[in-house]
């Protein structure tokens, strides 16, 4: 498995979030990645969306199945990674570079510390992959 | 997101390959109660194989039933709705096992090994089923029914290059072997039935040996260049190629003519469990049909998504996935006979969403001869 960047933090529901600034990058984790397969299809919302942590923001497509996105904050979205419209496969091949979703505007950072860090959510995979 | 749903509790049944199946890095899932690798490398990267190449599948889970004696015939002939007369012996017919309404018990083949002997293959999460319908009416036939699932290991080597990989192993003469023929002959040495049969649109062997000799006939096949596939692939695949998936497009309630099937109903046979309803519904028409569409908006229409009309369900996606070959979305769905018709429009239900798809043209996909 890649090494998870210890510079981000994680949702139970595999998606990662890394913050610099008020700024959050959000995508899904390299575990998350695998377990889904080859994604063909990556709906997110529109720039100047409002979302609550926990809020539903959008939905990806692998070729076997479908899994909804969750925000793992709270905020504004202030971009979207246009290239996954044409290049779902990014997502796979680099989940935490090219593959990453939307931008958002951390508006509460405390929110962060209900997520889980690197090691802890290396645990929490080992744990459901039963490995 | 959410992750794959994670494997049940419950101990799964193995196949005679599930520790090859591990070593070659197969992601293992709960497959009605079977570990099965849903891949190897990818479902995209595997379709691709068996459709330019070769591609391996372990098909082992699936259930084998043999027919036996003086009244084989009659008893296959009252409970399907194909015409078992019409097979000689070495040939395989694709047939329905019906309830008397006409619903699917199975959809099975059928091989004819020898006179009044016949070999049964039937779904996996149907064997027992199966099994008990054929036994309980078989009462007052001389005939013998057994389940033999548990014998065979079944290996589906599928792709345009099958019959260069296999025909070195076995002396199973497999050039003149025609579509839906078998032969029996020994495969690495070994006692097997190959037959020209599978479940994805592209030439291919399936080939059942002893669940002993399993592993080292996938071991010679993949040695030889085909690719380890899982059921990711194997699902489309066989959509691409129409090819109907119990549990999703066919169950007990749906007919064979419902499924776009007709032409496995022989009306004109004698009688047969559903045959009433089948001519009812030749006559006047089914009250649903199952047509191929593909996607016009973004998105899958995936197993069980309602079609939309005004707010009412007017029928229900079946089977959807993003099709390797034609790169789009594509599946099946029951919907009324008069929406049915190729370019006809409607509204899929995705996750709350109209999501406009097409009737098209099936099969999806036709290899070239």
């Amino acid at each position: 498995m890649a090494t998870i960047p210890e510079d981000s933090k994680y949702a139970k529901s595999h998606e990662y979030i890394h913050v610099e600034g008020d700024m959050g990058t959000i995508g899904i984790t390299d575990y998350a990645q695998k377990e889904l397969g080859d994604v063909v299809f990556v709906e997110l919302p529109q720039v100047g969306t409002q979302l609550e942590a926990g809020d539903e923001l959008g939905s990806i497509e692998s070729v076997k199945a479908v899994s909804e996105l969750f925000a793992p904050v709270t905020g504004e979205v202030i971009e979207v990674n246009e290239a996954l419209a044409t290049k779902p496969e990014l997502v796979n091949t680099d989940p935490y570079g090219d593959g990453w979703m939307i931008k958002i505007k951390v508006i509460d950072s405390t929110e962060l510390d209900e997520l889980m860090p690197a090691d802890d959510y290396e645990e929490y995979t080992q744990a459901e992959s039963g490995k | 997101m959410l992750v794959y749903p994670p494997v049940s509790d419950q101990p799964l049944k193995k196949t005679p390959l599930n520790q090859i199946e591990h070593e070659l890095g197969g992601k293992m899932i709960d497959f009605g109660g079977w570990e099965l690798p849903v891949q190897f490398t990818g479902i995209l990267d595997e379709h691709e194989a068996v459709r330019t190449k070769a591609g391996l599948f372990d098909v082992s889970h699936m259930g084998e039933i043999t027919v036996k004696g003086p009244q084989a015939l009659t008893l296959l002939q009252r409970t399907t709705c194909n015409d078992v007369s019409k097979l000689e012996d070495n040939r395989a017919q694709y047939n329905g096992l019906l309830y008397p309404n006409a619903g699917f018990v199975d959809d099975i083949l059928i091989y004819r090994m020898s006179g009044d002997d016949y070999f049964v293959v039937v779904n996996a999460s149907n064997s027992d089923k199966d099994y008990e319908w054929l036994a309980d009416s078989a009462k007052g036939l001389d005939v013998e029914v057994r389940n033999v699932s548990a014998d065979y290991a079944q290996l589906a080597l599928q792709g345009p290059e099958s019959e260069r990989i296999l025909q070195p192993m076995t002396d199973v003469d497999l050039k003149p072997m025609k579509y839906y023929r078998f032969g029996r002959g020994k495969v690495a040495g070994v006692d097997a039935i190959v037959s020209r049969t599978g479940y994805t649109g592209e030439d291919g062997f399936e080939v059942y040996v002893a669940p002993e000799h399993g592993p080292k006939i996938f071991r010679k096949l993949v040695d030889a260049g085909a690719k380890a596939c899982g059921l990711g692939a194997r699902d489309t695949l066989r959509l691409e190629a129409k090819m109907a998936l119990y549990g999703n497009d066919i169950d007990q309630t749906t007919t064979p003519l419902e499924a776009d099937l007709g032409w496995i109903v022989k009306l004109d046979k004698g009688e047969f469990s559903g045959r009433d309803v089948l001519e009812r519904e030749r006559n006047e028409g089914p009250r649903r049909k199952l047509v191929g569409f593909e996607m016009i908006d973004r998105g899958i229409g995936r197993h069980g998504y309602p079609i939309v009309e005004g707010g009412q369900e007017i029928g229900v996606v079946t089977s959807g996935t993003h099709s390797p070959t034609l790169k789009k979305a594509i599946g099946l769905a029951y919907l009324p006979p008069e929406k049915s018709a190729p370019g006809t429009e409607f509204s899929i239900l995705i996750r709350g969403k109209e999501t406009r798809a097409r009737v098209v043209p099936t099969p999806f996909y036709k290899r070239g001869k």
